[in-house]
C-alpha cells in the first residue's frame, strides 16, 4: 500500500490543482476493504477526503473526553453529504479535522492525496485558504463589515475568486450588500456567509450547522443557496446538522454516534429543499 | 483598500472611545518627551550660538591688581588666542523708591572685537568722555522698567555716584544673573553695569590697571596648562586662582540646570510611556478577547497567522500615530511655551526654537516599537489562537469555592457581593492588571507633586533652620573685629555675627572644587550647619566641614586630610582634615571654625562680613545706613531671597509640575476608565443575565461597582508605595552641585494622588451605571451559548 507522502506545502499545492485537472484520475485507494467503501456508487469517481482510523481526545482537567473514536470514510467529488448525529456525537470534530482547523490524536486523514493530519500549520493554512469554504453555525460574519465587504475579506486572499458581488447574487443577496450584519437577519447573515464560502471557488465546501440558527423558511432559503453551489460549481459539500429532515437532499447520510460512524446511507431520490420542512 | 483594512478602520471606530484615551496616554508621554527635549535642546543650541557669535571667553581669573604690561605677558602664554585685562568692581546700587539694596557688578566695557561681547538691546553705548554714563543689564532694567535716560545711584568704593543709563545690554558672561554667593538670581536686587573703561579706572583707582582678566583659547590649547601659567604670572598680583568655563559662575548654573531638565526629559516619557504600554497591552487582549469567533473565522478561511499579526499590529500601530501626532503637535506647544518661561530666567538675546529632527526621529520609533511591544503578547496570542480553539469561545472559569469562603469570611455576604469576591479571587491576573493600572497612576500622579513638596522642604530648611539672619552683607576687604562695632550702633540691629569667607582651591588627588570656606563662630546663632540627619552641629574647634556633595565631589570622608590652596593674599596651601560632612540643599559649602580660619590665614580675628537680625520695622533704615558705608560691598536681604526664590519656584518648577501633573491625570483617568471598561464588556452577558432574572438596574451596577471599588481601594496604597520609589529614583536623578532634592513627600501629595483616582473612578462608575441602564437584555442573551 503506497500512501502518499506529504512533502512540502508547494508540492501539496501542485498535486491538488493537477487533481482537479484530472478529474476521473483513480486513486489506489483499492487496499480499503472499508465496509463504507464497499458497493458505493461512486467507486468510478475522485475521492477527495480519505480518512483512516481518525481518533481525537480532549484533556479535560483529569479526564480525558474522546471525541472521535476510529473514524475511516471517504468523500467525493462534487457530492453532497450530510453528517447527522446527536449533540457531543463527534460531528463538528471531524468536520474542522478534514477542514484543516483542527488536529487529530491518531489517524490520518488525506485530501486528494496529500496528508492532512500530518501537515504543518502553515501548510493548513494554504490549504484552507485555496480549497476549502466554510459555514458556522453562527454565520462569524465579521460585524465592522458590510456583506460585500465580508466576502471581500475572502475574495482578498484567493487565488480566483469570483466578484464578491457574483458570489451574492448566487446566494440572492445582491441588493443587501451594503448593509452590516446587524442590519441582516439570522437567514440573510447565514446566506452572506454562504457566499463568502464559495466566493473563492472553494473544492470543498463544509458546513456545521448551517440552520441550527434558522427557523425552517428561512433555512430552506439557506439550504436551496447550498444545493445551488453545490449543482452549478459542483463543489463537494459537507453539511451537519442534526436536523433529520436535510438528509432527504443528500447524495449520501452519514450518522455519527459517540465518536464513531454508525451509519452509511446513499440517498436514492434526492430532494430539493423546497420540498423539505421541519 | 482590501477588506482587512476596512475592518481595521471600522473596529478602530467601534472602539474610539478607548482608543482616545490610549491616544492620550500616549499623546502625554510623548509631549512630555517633545516638550522636554525640544526645550533642552533649543536652550543648549541657543547657549551655543551665543557664546560663539558673541565671543564667549574660555578661561576666567580675578586678581587684586596687575599693571596693563602684564597684558603682553599673558597673550604670550602658548595657547591663549586673545586676551583681555578688565575692571570689575562690587557696588551698592539704589534706585528710586525701592528702598531694598540691590547688589551691582561694574565691569569695564568691552570694546569692539573684544571678548564677552554685550548685545545692545535698547539705546546707546556710553560716550568714554562722560564718566557717569552707563549701560545696564537688562534684568534689573525690566525688574524696575528703567529706559535709557534714566539714573540711579551707586556706591562705588565708598563714593557715592549718580549715572546716568544709555542703554539696556546683555551679555553671555550673565544669561543666568546671579549675584555672587547667592543661591538663586534675583532680578530686582542685582544687576550688571558696565563703564567706559577710563570711567571705571578712576573710580577704582585702577589707572593703567586690570583686576580681571577674560581669555579665548586657540583650538587645540591645553587649558590646564594655560591657566597654571596664568596663575604662576598672576600670583605676584593677588591672583585669586584662573578657572575654566566650566567653573565661571553663570555657564555653571546654565549647566547644572539643563542637565537636571535633560534628566527631566528623559526620566518622565519613560514614566508616562511604561504606563501607556501597560494600558495598550490590556486593552489589546481584551480586544482579542472579544474578537476571538472573528480571528477563528479568518484563520478558517486561510489567513496566515502572520496575516493576522500584522492586522493586530496594524490596530495598534494606527493608534500609535495617532498618539504620537497628538504627542508632537502637544510637545511643540508646550515646549515653545516652557522655553519662553525659561527665557525669563535665562537671559538670552534670541531663542532659537525648532522641532528638532533628532528628537522627532528618536521619539516616534521608540514610542511605535514601545507601543508595538506593549501589545506583543496580546497581538502574538491573537496570531497563534488555533482556529478550532477559537470558534469554542472562552471557557467558562472554573469557579469553586474560595479559601476565603472556606474560612467562612464570606458566608454572611450576600450572593451579589460573594459574585464580586469570587470574580476578584478567581480571575486574580485580570485583578491584578487592572490594580497594577491603578496604582501606576496613582504613583504618576505622585511624581507630579513631589517635586513641589521637596522644593518646599528645601526652602524650609534653609530659610528656617539654617540662615536666620535678617541681612547679610559682605565687605569690600576683610575687617578686624572692632569693625563689627559700627554696625551694632546702628539703630534697629539688635544681633550680629561676623563671619568670614575665604575663597580656596580643595583638592584631593585628581579631584578638585573652587569654593568659599566660609569661617562661622563658635556658638553661631544666625548661620546653623546641621548635620546629615538634619541636627544642629556644634562646630568643632578645627577641621573642616563639608556638604554632602562636595565631600562626594572631592571623594572625602570624615577624617581625610584635604589639601587647601588659598586664592587670596597669602596663597598657603595647606592640609586640613575634614572634621564632619553637612546636610545642605542648596549648592555646596565648606564651613570651619573661624579662629582655625583666621589661624590659616596669619591674621588675627577677621571677618569678611556680617550677619544681622534686625528689629521689626527698622529695615529701610537699617538698609539706608548700610548702603551709605564706604566698606559693605554687597547687602543680601533673607525676606528678599525667599520672595525671589518662591517666585521662580512658581514659575519655572510650577509650570512644569503643572504640565506633569495633568497629563499624569490623564493618564490617571485612562488607566481608570479602562478598567471599568473591559470590566463591564467582559460581564455584560452576566449582568444581562441578572436583569432578566429581576435584580434592579442599582443592584447589577452593584456587582460592577463594587468590583471598581475593591479595585480603587487596593490599587491606592500600592500606588502610593510605587510612587514613594519612582519619587526616590527621581530625586537621586536630580542631584546636583547645584541642588540636591530630598526625598520629601507631604501627606497632600498622597491625598490629591488619591483624589485624582477615586474621581476618575467616580466618574467611570458613573459611565458604568449608564452602561448598566442602556443593557439590551434580549441582545446580549441572544448572541451564542
Amino acid at each position: 500500500m503506497a500512501k502518499p507522502v506529504y512533502s512540502g506545502g508547494r508540492h501539496f499545492q501542485s498535486r491538488l490543482t493537477c487533481i482537479t485537472e484530472n478529474r476521473w484520475r483513480l486513486t489506489d485507494h483499492s487496499y480499503n476493504a472499508n465496509v463504507w467503501n464497499a458497493g458505493m456508487v461512486h467507486m468510478d469517481r475522485e475521492q477527495v477526503f480519505h480518512a483512516e482510523g481518525l481518533t481525537k481526545v480532549y484533556p479535560m482537567g483529569d479526564l480525558e473526553v474522546k471525541a472521535l473514536r476510529g473514524i475511516d470514510l471517504d468523500l467525493y467529488r462534487g457530492e453532497l453529504v450530510v453528517l447527522l448525529g446527536a449533540s457531543g456525537s463527534g460531528k463538528s470534530t471531524l468536520l474542522n479535522i478534514l477542514g484543516g482547523l483542527d488536529s487529530a490524536s491518531s489517524g490520518e486523514a488525506w485530501y486528494c492525496g496529500d496528508s492532512i493530519t500530518s501537515a504543518s500549520l502553515e501548510t493548513l493554512t494554504e490549504f484552507r485558504r485555496r480549497h476549502v469554504g466554510f459555514i458556522f453555525q453562527f454565520y462569524n460574519l465579521i460585524p465592522s463589515l458590510t456583506a460585500q465587504e465580508n466576502v471581500a475579506i475572502v475574495t482578498d486572499i484567493a487565488a480566483n475568486p469570483m466578484p464578491p458581488l457574483e458570489a451574492l447574487k448566487l446566494v440572492g443577496m445582491e441588493a443587501r450588500a451594503n448593509h452590516f450584519p446587524a442590519q441582516l437577519s439570522g437567514g440573510e447573515q447565514q446566506r452572506v456567509a454562504i457566499a463568502r464560502a464559495i466566493a473563492k471557488r472553494p473544492e470543498v465546501l463544509l458546513c456545521d450547522e448551517p440552520t441550527g440558527a434558522l427557523d425552517s423558511r428561512t433555512g430552506v432559503v439557506v439550504l436551496q443557496a447550498l444545493e445551488r453551489v453545490n449543482r452549478e460549481l459542483g463543489t463537494t459539500t459537507v453539511v451537519i446538522t442534526h436536523n433529520v429532515a436535510v438528509r432527504a437532499m443528500a447524495d449520501r447520510v452519514i450518522e455519527m454516534t459517540d465518536g464513531q460512524i454508525s451509519s452509511v446511507y446513499v440517498n436514492p431520490d434526492k430532494k430539493t429543499p423546497a420540498e423539505i420542512s421541519w | 483598500m482590501l477588506a482587512l483594512q476596512r475592518k481595521l478602520f471600522r473596529d478602530l471606530w467601534l472602539i474610539r472611545s478607548q482608543v482616545f484615551a490610549i491616544a492620550m496616554v500616549i499623546a502625554a508621554g510623548v509631549g512630555v518627551c517633545i516638550m522636554s527635549l525640544s526645550t533642552w535642546k533649543a536652550l543648549e543650541l541657543t547657549k551655543d550660538t551665543y557664546y560663539r557669535e558673541y565671543r564667549f571667553a574660555d578661561v576666567f581669573a580675578s586678581l587684586k591688581r596687575a599693571p596693563l604690561g602684564e597684558m603682553q605677558r599673558i597673550r604670550a602664554i602658548d595657547g591663549v588666542r586673545a586676551a583681555q585685562g578688565r575692571v570689575i568692581s562690587g557696588a551698592n546700587l539704589h534706585i528710586p523708591g525701592f528702598a531694598e539694596p540691590i547688589t551691582g557688578l561694574l565691569s569695564s566695557l568691552p570694546q569692539a572685537h573684544e571678548l564677552n561681547q554685550l548685545v545692545l538691546r535698547r539705546g546707546r553705548y556710553p560716550d568714554p568722555a562722560r564718566s557717569e554714563e552707563v549701560l545696564l543689564s537688562d534684568a534689573l532694567a525690566d525688574a524696575h522698567r528703567l529706559n535709557p535716560g534714566d539714573q540711579l545711584a551707586a556706591v562705588i568704593n565708598g563714593r557715592y555716584r549718580t549715572l546716568r543709563i544709555t542703554g539696556i545690554a546683555l551679555s553671555p558672561e550673565h544669561v543666568y544673573q546671579i549675584a555672587p554667593g547667592a543661591i538663586l538670581p534675583d532680578f530686582k536686587r542685582f544687576g550688571i553695569l558696565w563703564m567706559p573703561r577710563r570711567s571705571l579706572e578712576r573710580a577704582r583707582d585702577m589707572d593703567g590697571a586690570f583686576n580681571d582678566l577674560v581669555v579665548q583659547l586657540s583650538r587645540d590649547a591645553d587649558q590646564a596648562r594655560v591657566i597654571r601659567e596664568i596663575d604662576r604670572l598672576l600670583m605676584p598680583y593677588g591672583g585669586r586662582g584662573a578657572y575654566g568655563r566650566e567653573d565661571q559662575l553663570s555657564e555653571r548654573f546654565l549647566r547644572e540646570e539643563f542637565g537636571q531638565l535633560k534628566t527631566m526629559a528623559y526620566l518622565f516619557p519613560l514614566i508616562f510611556m511604561a504606563v501607556a504600554v501597560f494600558l495598550l497591552n490590556v486593552v489589546i487582549q481584551r480586544l482579542v478577547a472579544t474578537q476571538r469567533e472573528n480571528i477563528a473565522a479568518l484563520k478558517a478561511f486561510g489567513y496566515h497567522d502572520r496575516e493576522i499579526f500584522r492586522h493586530y499590529a496594524e490596530l495598534v500601530a494606527v493608534i500609535a500615530s495617532i498618539g504620537i501626532l497628538l504627542g508632537i503637535a502637544l510637545g511643540t506647544w508646550l515646549g515653545k511655551g516652557l522655553s519662553n518661561i525659561y527665557m525669563e530666567y535665562y537671559r538670552f538675546p534670541f531663542l532659537l526654537f525648532s522641532l528638532p529632527l533628532d528628537v522627532l526621529l528618536l521619539v516616534c520609533p521608540l514610542a511605535l516599537l514601545a507601543a508595538l511591544g506593549g501589545s506583543w503578547r496580546a497581538v502574538k496570542g491573537a496570531a497563534d489562537l488555533p482556529p478550532a480553539q477559537a470558534m469554542r469561545g472562552e471557557l467558562p472559569v472554573d469557579y469553586k469555592a474560595s479559601w476565603l469562603e472556606k474560612v467562612g469570611v464570606t458566608r454572611r455576604l450576600r450572593p451579589d457581593t460573594r459574585m464580586v469576591v469570587r470574580y476578584l479571587e478567581r480571575q486574580p491576573r485580570r485583578a491584578l492588571i487592572a490594580i497594577a493600572g491603578l496604582s501606576l497612576a496613582t504613583a504618576i500622579m505622585m511624581v507630579g507633586s513631589f517635586q513641589m513638596d521637596a522644593a518646599n522642604f528645601m526652602v524650609h530648611v534653609h530659610f528656617d533652620v539654617t540662615q536666620r539672619e535678617d541681612v547679610q552683607l559682605g565687605f569690600t576687604e576683610p575687617v578686624a573685629q572692632k569693625a563689627l562695632g559700627s554696625l551694632r550702633n546702628i539703630e534697629g540691629v539688635r544681633y550680629l555675627e561676623g563671619y568670614r569667607s575665604v575663597p580656596v582651591r580643595l583638592r584631593n588627588r585628581q579631584f578638585h572644587e573652587r569654593i568659599n570656606i566660609q569661617g562661622l563662630q563658635t556658638d553661631a546663632q544666625l548661620q546653623k550647619v546641621l548635620d546629615i540627619e538634619f541636627r544642629e552641629l556644634r562646630l568643632p574647634p578645627a577641621g573642616l566641614l563639608l556638604s554632602e556633595r562636595l565631600a562626594q565631589n572631592l571623594r572625602v570622608r570624615v577624617g581625610d586630610l584635604l589639601q587647601v590652596e588659598v586664592l587670596e593674599q597669602g596663597q598657603q596651601k595647606v592640609q586640613i582634615p575634614v572634621a564632619a560632612i553637612t546636610q545642605q540643599f542648596f549648592g555646596m559649602s565648606a564651613y570651619m571654625n573661624v579662629d582655625a580660619l583666621n589661624r590659616v590665614m596669619q591674621e588675627g580675628r577677621t571677618f569678611s562680613g556680617a550677619l544681622l537680625q534686625l528689629e521689626p520695622g527698622t529695615e529701610e533704615g537699617v538698609y539706608r545706613e548700610l548702603l551709605d558705608m564706604p566698606r559693605v560691598a554687597g547687602i543680601g536681604v533673607r525676606q528678599a531671597m525667599l520672595n525671589s526664590f518662591n517666585d521662580i519656584l512658581e514659575r519655572s518648577l510650577l509650570t512644569f509640575t503643572f504640565i506633569n501633573t495633568i497629563l499624569g491625570g490623564v493618564i490617571a483617568t485612562g488607566v481608570v476608565y479602562n478598567t471599568a471598561r473591559i470590566a463591564f464588556s467582559e460581564r455584560a452577558r452576566e449582568l444581562a443575565s441578572l436583569r432578566v432574572l429581576g435584580y434592579r438596574q442599582g443592584e447589577v451596577a452593584y456587582v460592577l461597582l463594587a468590583e471598581l471599588g475593591i479595585l480603587t481601594l487596593l490599587a491606592i496604597p500600592i500606588g502610593f508605595v510605587i510612587g514613594h520609589h519612582l519619587c526616590a529614583f527621581l530625586a537621586s536623578q536630580l542631584q546636583s552641585d547645584l541642588f540636591r532634592v530630598p526625598l520629601v513627600l507631604e501627606s497632600r501629595t498622597y491625598a490629591m494622588s488619591a483624589l485624582v483616582i477615586v474621581v476618575s473612578s467616580l466618574l467611570s462608575g458613573w459611565y458604568l451605571w449608564e452602561k448598566v441602564r442602556g443593557l439590551d437584555l434580549v441582545e446580549v442573551l441572544k448572541t451564542r451559548e
